[in-house]
């Protein structure tokens, strides 16, 4: 799963920054049928939590209702340089992860 | 003007009209029983308040595939006083609950940005969890054109 996540490298520490995540996915919603008329199965990404430095700072849980490709922007505080990971994982079992670093200044 | 007249049936009268905004306040956000319970796993039972909450999404949405929305808290994320999640619920969509956001410790801004689908036009419907135990929400019609799985597709 190709993901592109777009946080800002450095941020002055107490910042509220942006953090953007999308995740190639088609968010199959269960309710679709293929060109023979089988029924196609539900299979969408149904968490993704982000970690800085270890410790959860977001989480999201998901259902059919968000569209193909999630698109998700949130906030953390810059605290401390060093690692953000996200973790995601879609009803199939497959999971997908992606880890940045950033530089907190000041 | 008969209700001057008889004071017991005037405090009943008062006190009716009292009691009323309670009620149409919990009605306003009650659908179907999906929502209902929808509504009552995030709060415990707790009343749901309608503020604090900014729901940003279009009226009209051409493509129900795919319709933005952006929800802010008013809240100033203290430790003692924070956003402890977000809930979008969709009523009319064949699963309702469409996403639930958890905020940790070193969580910023209170605010959420993504695109959802709708199943036909509704009231789209975002709830805060505040950690005072206190839950707060707001409702927005989004008319859609072509509603997503409206050909089974």
């Amino acid at each position: 799963m190709a993901a592109r996540i777009s946080v800002p490298q450095n941020a002055r520490r107490g910042d509220s920054i942006e953090i953007r995540v999308a995740i190639q996915h088609p968010m199959e919603t269960g309710y679709r049928t293929d060109d023979n008329g089988t029924s196609i199965p539900k299979n969408v990404i149904n968490k993704l939590a982000c970690r800085y430095n270890g410790a959860e700072v977001f989480r999201a849980e998901m259902g059919s209702g968000i569209s193909a490709n999630p698109y998700l922007s949130f906030f953390i505080i810059a605290a401390n340089s060093g690692e953000l990971r996200f973790d995601w994982v879609d009803d199939a079992g497959v999971t997908g992860s992606e880890r940045t670093s950033i530089i907190v200044a000041g | 003007m008969k209700i001057f007249l008889h004071r017991r049936g005037f405090i009943a009268r008062i006190a009716a009209l009292m009691v009323l905004p309670f009620v149409a306040q919990r009605r306003a956000f009650a659908q179907s029983e999906a929502v209902d319970s929808l509504i009552e796993k995030i709060t415990g039972g707790a009343p749901l308040q309608r503020g604090r909450v900014k729901l940003e999404i279009p009226t009209l949405a051409d493509n129900g595939n795919s319709v933005s929305l952006r929800v802010v808290v008013d809240s100033p994320m203290t430790p003692s006083n924070h956003v402890k999640s977000i809930h979008l619920i969709a009523p009319k969509n064949p699963r309702p609950g469409v996403a639930s956001f958890f905020y940790g410790a070193g969580a910023g801004r209170p605010q959420i940005s993504t695109r959802i689908r709708l199943s036909g036009s509704q009231g789209v419907i975002a709830v805060a969890a505040l950690s005072d135990g206190s839950f707060w929400a707001a409702t927005a019609e989004v008319a859609v054109t072509v509603s997503a799985c409206w050909d089974a597709s």
